[in-house]
């Protein structure tokens, strides 16, 4: 039972570094430990998840009193797709055929790895070709933090605002329908659709997706999925985890953080396209 | 007078970040806490988390009578029902701060995302 309570601790500390540096949920690396290396039934797998995904966010959210790297403005105008994206996935269930949702976001996810690669390749962080939608503007989305790799302030502006939404609305379906890709697709959104800079995006990805999985924790822990012996450790395992690695995320490099980020959301994106062919 | 109510100054609204910022960490670690004497409660049970084998808590009842009780499955269960709702408590105090900073449409877009999970907490409940 020790043997169990460390493992899971120790997979926490481990998941909260790595989710809250890439603003994942963390379940790639979660899931696998708890079906593969310890027989857990998937079932119970995903309710320990959904605890990984808020702690991983609530985690990060704490680490500093003032966050000044994450856009609140941003994160509750994109909460509204997510969470409407959620309840239609919750409702469609049984309606849409998830082999489409698979193949179509394991597509998106492929297609913004490569656009990721792309970025880095050219060598370019700089945001000073990017040009404000006139509903960034108007919604106040620009925003600006201070780097502390390049020790300076970084403004930016916010692009294509309607289609980030749309990524959005798509990311809350997936993840209610499919119940994955928590942070990958919202990371997605910010960064390659909206021209985000990195870490803003991967620290709005974090407060963003505990906001969307609290909504649907409630079911999973009144319907028994969530098992307390698992999920506790595993929870506070990730939550030092989570405000070490929101620390280490603000002083690394971007272009760092976007080599991390490319293969793990390739693996993403090729799993989900695996399942929607039928494997 | 009537100037300082118009708009909160920056270092107002400073204040009322960090104030924030506080609020949340407590929230998280008050979770975080009761999570632990959960585990600790667990480990002195030699493993035994007071209920059948496979079972635990899952009605709210259930969980307070375990918790008087001081069962370590139904004190974990608090505890991580406490961290489900930190995320929650962030929108709440978003809605103060965006109102603090007189930023109204940021008042009802935040109060919305509230109203949208309060619709799918019901609905998670119903399907």
């Amino acid at each position: 039972m020790i043997q169990t309570m460390l493992l899971m601790i120790g997979v926490g500390l481990f998941a909260g570094i790595a989710g809250a540096i890439l603003g994942l949920g963390g379940g790639i690396i979660i899931t696998p430990v708890l079906t593969l290396a310890m027989g857990l039934d998937i079932k119970y797998a995903i309710g320990a998840s959904i605890i990984a995904v808020i702690a991983t966010s609530s985690g990060s959210t704490i680490a500093y009193l003032r966050d000044e790297v994450l856009n609140l403005r941003v994160a509750m105008f994109l909460e509204i797709a997510t969470t409407i994206g959620g309840i239609a996935g919750a409702l469609l269930t049984g309606v849409l055929n998830p082999k489409y949702l698979y193949l179509l976001f394991g597509a998106l996810l492929v297609f913004s790895g490569w656009n990721m690669w792309r970025k880095l390749r050219r060598g370019q962080e700089n945001l000073a070709n990017v040009k404000a939608d006139p509903i960034a503007t108007k919604l106040k989305l620009n925003g600006s933090y201070f780097d502390k790799a390049e020790f300076k302030e970084v403004h930016y502006q916010v692009e294509q605002v309607p289609q980030g939404f749309l990524v959005m609305l798509g990311a809350g379906l997936a993840s209610g329908m499919l119940g994955i890709g928590s942070g990958a697709f919202k990371v997605t959104a910010m960064d390659t659709f909206m021209k985000m800079p990195l870490k803003p995006s991967s620290a709005t990805s974090n407060l963003m997706m505990g906001v969307t999985a609290a909504a649907s924790a409630t079911v999973y822990f009144f319907n028994g999925s969530i098992l307390p012996n698992i999920a506790v450790p595993l929870a506070l395992g990730i939550l030092v985890g989570a405000v070490l690695g929101s620390r280490i995320m603000q002083v690394l490099p971007a272009r760092v953080i976007r080599i991390i980020f490319i293969p793990v959301i390739l693996f993403i994106g090729l799993q989900m396209l695996y399942k929607g062919i039928g494997g | 007078m009537p100037e300082k109510q118009s708009s909160a100054t920056e270092k107002e609204m400073e204040h009322i970040e960090i104030m924030i910022g506080r609020i949340l960490q407590i929230g998280v670690i008050v979770a975080a806490i009761i999570m632990l004497l959960g585990l600790i409660l667990l480990l002195v049970h030699g493993g035994n988390g007071g209920y059948p084998v496979g079972h635990q808590p899952t009605t709210i009842k259930s969980i307070l009578l375990g918790t008087i009780a001081l069962k370590p499955y139904a004190v974990m269960m608090v505890g991580m029902f406490c961290l489900i709702l930190t995320p929650v408590l962030r929108v709440v105090v978003s809605i103060y701060a965006f109102y603090k900073e007189h930023d109204t449409l940021y008042v009802w877009i935040t109060t919305s995302v509230l109203i949208i999970l309060c619709i799918s907490f019901i609905i998670g409940h119903t399907v």
